[in-house]
């Protein structure tokens, strides 16, 4: 019985290593290679550590190449929109979660819809209804299609956020004087911090992951965001993979700081679900 | 303070009715206890009052002005909730402190008012502390501290006792009560424990599936139920009810139980020869051990000591009821009793449960 | 005005003056209003826009464009052997991902439902691909599988599995499997927080009867554990099957559809069509079919739903 419990405990230990290792690995082999110097690139190419580092390419990207400008445009799109959607998203979600109106029950069914439907469909004609506008190739137009695809899912997120805080709260807030909005201003809005900041999270990966509609809407370097620039870069300099490794590191930074402050609040949700429970 | 008036209010839920026509006057200054069992429409009422809940028809007059239209914040009523409802994000100071900043009271004012109403409840060393931080009587308090300081033309409570143990329900009742008495505030409560509503009410309304059953003080409910839900409702262990038939012969009467037994009366109630009836009994008027000519055998089946008394309950013929004794000699009793039923304690209830 | 507030006022005494009728009913608008705003003009117009396009001629660089075709676009769709190769690859794509992100994220969740020491910093860790920007992810794993910087041709090679170091990227027989391992590496994270939830939620003292009434490990899972997270499964692989179909990041950034279109899938073919050839018209025609084959299939699992639910 020991030994057949010792034998479960080693595998699932196991397991979870091999898990991480899957996890974990093909990040650390881009930190690996980014911090090779080129000379040893290809001599040393599948060792697990080289035998020498140097940050020469992190210094060539941040000196020599667009990437800060790209780094520029993303963090201003991406934190724009998260701004925009969560500002948005808490208002609709507000009213979804405590009101019963006649139109809620259309949209909701409109906001559903708009998450089952292939995005790439909507590639052509949003280029065709901004270009007149002037907004392809400016971070304006980026930001507002952006807003637009993440508001449905960020409304649900925020709804669900409201709908664990009592309504006891602002009807006691409203007895004691204040209308409905200032109740939500100042007694809800306050009390859903974690949400808030989850869906900041979720809407600024979000964004900062965007590939298509970028690589679509914008063609100069001066409004390209992160993945349209490296990408263009890979397509360009498809040698230099020290570079682009360096610049990956560097995009990937605000993402994993973003996912380490919703983390926090993901594992929470699943605590309290297993309270719940 | 003010006077509440409620007249003619009726709820709907789309095509679901909960409250059929209510009307309610309520004195300045009065005491009114709302019971009834959950889902008779009381905490909707209540919720109308406040604003919370918009009037399908009818009217409400608060201090004589109708209210109907009035957002809750234009009412100035307070409210202390099941939840208490406290602001989590806000200190115990901040929390009473809210309705008056909202109403840009100065701020000597404020500092005053609620200091005041700390030191009546108690409060003091908490008032800088988080909700999460109290007990809860402590969150109880606050959330009347919160009410209080508003000095409001009423005050409204939700069931506001519901989520504390035993003895601090005890406590908090004892403290509602004495806060009304120095205050001398307008109040309406809603409860379903039938004793809070014994204890602090002035006046109970009794309701029932959205209609007020009857209206009146603690124990004229007590003595003297305007109907079979009442009867029931109002006591602890409830009262005992037996069905039969009315019997009338000149001037004599009795009462057949459905079990067989038949229980002589001496007058005559307001009820038809033959009719069905429904007699109700209060298991402390139950006399055990009787004897003499109308003494009835009954078997016990359970003893059920509560320190204070003892409650013994009881067959006969086929019906269970329950009697209630101060008497410790029937702890130990077993096997059948004698049992009176005195005619003075009786109550008469009609077919269509009024009582006679 | 004012005759209208005498009569609202006194006929009928229970209906609320109009303005606070107007202002109590439009409260849920105003909050929504923006949102919806935005939604209807970047999503539904494009949406209806985009259909319309279907039938019409419409190539950016081609001034004399935009009259209406009718069907021309669909029957040119009916002969294009890209495109069937396209919807094949499409089901190989989606099934592969959508069963192995399955698959492991239920071992996963299952693995990390046991509480042990360091359990956070592990669950940190593991769904850290999560957080991972999808092209980067792409980006990240093309270069695994680049025998220059790579190592995963190296090792395969030392495995025996491939007779030189090569890139399975440019293998037209093997090109998809990259997009697929790098969205099974992406995904994995998903499936577990999903099913990590759903398993928290499951009663603990369940267990704890069905060991009393002797049930295994493996009788526990297949009585307790499976049928609890029998709903959440379902809803989550519904979803993501529809959302993998249409999610060509992974494809544009890795193989871009090559080589010679091999690993090309239906989003991928659209978005190509969009942006290299410009030719809006025939990419929105492409867009309609996959719409309506996710809207099929979509209805034939809530249809599958209401006939098992209807033989219980």
């Amino acid at each position: 019985m020991t030994g057949k419990r010792i034998l479960a405990f080693l595998a699932h230990r196991l397991a979870i290593f091999a898990y991480v290792v899957f996890a974990l690995f093909p990040l650390y082999w881009l930190l690996k290679v980014s911090v090779t110097p080129n000379k040893l690139l290809y001599s040393e190419g599948i060792r697990m550590w080289p035998s020498r580092t140097s940050f020469e390419h992190f210094e060539f990207v941040l000196r020599h190449s667009d990437f800060p400008v790209f780094f520029k445009n993303s963090l201003i799109v991406s934190g724009s929109t998260a701004v925009i959607v969560t500002a948005l998203a808490s208002l609709a979600g507000y009213a979804l979660s405590r009101f019963g109106f006649r139109g809620k029950y259309w949209i909701v069914a409109l906001m559903l819809l708009t998450q089952m439907f292939p995005l790439v469909m909507l590639v052509a004609p949003i280029f065709k209804m901004l270009s007149p506008l002037g907004l392809t190739n400016s971070l304006t137009g980026l930001i507002l299609v952006y807003t637009a695809f993440n508001i449905p899912f960020a409304t649900f997120l925020m709804q669900s956020f409201f709908d664990g805080i009592p309504k006891d709260l602002e009807e006691a807030a409203m007895i004691d004087g204040a209308t409905q909005f200032v109740a939500f201003r100042q007694i809800i809005l306050p009390l859903t911090l974690p949400g808030i900041a989850a869906t900041l999270g979720f809407v600024f990966t979000a964004a900062w992951s965007e590939l298509l509609f970028s690589l679509m809407l914008i063609s100069g370097n001066d409004a390209a965001t992160f993945p349209v620039g490296l990408l263009s870069f890979v397509s360009k300099f498809s040698v230099d993979f020290g570079q682009m490794m360096a610049a990956g590191v560097l995009a990937l930074i605000p993402a994993c700081l973003f996912f380490l402050l919703i983390q926090r609040y993901l594992v929470q949700g699943l605590t309290a679900g297993a309270v719940k429970g | 303070m003010a006077s509440i008036d409620i007249s003619a209010i009726r709820k709907s839920y789309g095509i679901l009715p909960v409250l059929h026509g209510i009307d309610l006057e309520i004195r300045d200054g009065e005491f009114v206890v709302l019971v009834g069992p959950s889902g008779c429409g009381k905490s909707t009422l209540l919720r109308m009052i406040a604003g919370l809940e918009a009037v399908t028809s009818g009217e409400i007059r608060i201090d004589g002005k109708r209210v109907n239209d009035l957002a809750p914040k234009d009412r100035d009523i307070a409210m202390v909730f099941q939840s208490y409802a406290l602001y989590p994000h806000m200190s115990v100071a901040k929390n009473m402190s809210y309705s008056l900043r909202l109403r840009k009271t100065p701020a000597e004012k404020i500092a005053s008012v609620v200091a005041g109403a700390a030191t009546k409840l108690g409060l003091d060393p908490l008032m800088e502390r988080r909700p999460r931080a109290l007990s809860g009587g402590q969150r109880q308090r606050v959330a009347m501290g919160r009410a209080i300081v508003r000095e409001p033309k009423a005050f409204l409570f939700d069931e506001p006792l519901s989520n504390l143990d035993a003895r601090l329900r005890e406590q908090m009742r004892a403290e509602i009560k004495k806060l009304h008495q120095d205050l001398g505030a307008t109040s309406i409560y809603v409860t379903h424990d039938q004793i809070e509503a014994m204890t602090l009410a002035d006046r109970i309304v009794a309701m029932h599936g959205g209609i007020v059953q009857q209206v009146g003080s603690p124990l004229e409910l007590y003595d003297n139920p305007a109907n079979l839900f009442v009867a029931g409702f109002i006591g602890s262990p409830g009262m005992n009810f037996f069905e039969g038939r009315y019997m009338r012969s000149g001037e004599t009467a009795s009462f057949a139980l459905t079990g067989g037994a038949v229980l002589p009366l001496p007058s005559t109630a307001n009820l038809p020869d033959g009719s069905r009836a429904t007699l109700g009994i209060r298991p402390e008027h139950v006399i055990l051990g009787a004897e003499g000519p109308d003494a009835m055998l009954a078997k016990v089946d359970l003893v059920e000591p509560t320190g204070f008394g003892i409650i013994v309950h009881l067959t006969l013929g086929s019906v269970a009821f329950k009697a209630f004794t101060l008497d410790r000699r029937f702890l130990g009793m077993q096997g059948e009793v004698a049992v009176r039923l005195p005619v003075p304690n009786l109550h008469f209830f009609d077919e269509a449960g009024r009582k006679v | 005005m004012t005759s209208h507030a005498a009569r609202e006022g006194g006929s009928r005494i229970d209906r609320p003056p109009l303005k606070k009728r107007l202002a109590d009913a439009s409260a849920p608008y105003l909050y929504t209003a923006p949102a919806l705003i935005l939604i209807v003009t970047v999503m539904l117009v494009p949406l209806v826009l985009g259909i319309s396009y279907a039938f019409r001629d419409i190539q950016l660089l081609n001034p004399f464009s935009g009259g209406f075709i009718g069907l021309d676009h669909f029957k040119a769709l009916s002969q294009d052997q890209n495109f069937y190769r396209a919807l094949r690859n499409t089901l190989w794509w989606t099934g592969w991902s959508v069963l192995l992100q399955f698959v492991f994220g239920l071992i996963l969740a299952l693995l990390l439902d046991k509480p042990f020491h360091g359990r956070a910093i592990v669950q940190a860790l593991v769904f850290l691909p999560w957080a991972v920007p999808s092209f980067l992810a792409g980006l990240n794993w093309a270069w695994l599988f680049n025998p220059v910087v790579g190592p995963l041709p190296h090792w395969m090679f030392a495995l025996g599995l491939m007779s030189e170091p090569s890139n399975i990227l440019s293998d037209p027989q093997l090109a998809l499997w990259g997009p697929i391992i790098a969205n099974v590496w992406w995904g994995i994270p998903f499936f577990a927080i999903t099913l990590l939830a759903a398993l928290q939620a499951i009663p603990r003292d369940l267990y704890e009867a069905a060991s009393i009434d002797g049930a295994g490990p493996v009788q526990r899972f297949f009585s307790i554990t499976l049928p609890f997270l029998a709903p959440t499964i379902a809803i989550t692989v519904l979803l993501r099957t529809v959302w993998i179909s249409n999610f060509a990041d992974l494809i544009i950034v890795m193989t871009n559809g090559g080589p010679a279109d091999r690993s090309q899938i239906v989003a991928s073919y659209i978005f190509t069509q969009a942006f290299k050839r410009l030719d809006f018209g025939y990419a929105s025609a492409i867009a309609l079919v996959l719409l309506m084959l996710l809207i099929t299939y979509s209805m034939l699992i809530v249809v599958l739903r209401q006939w098992l639910l209807s033989k219980d």
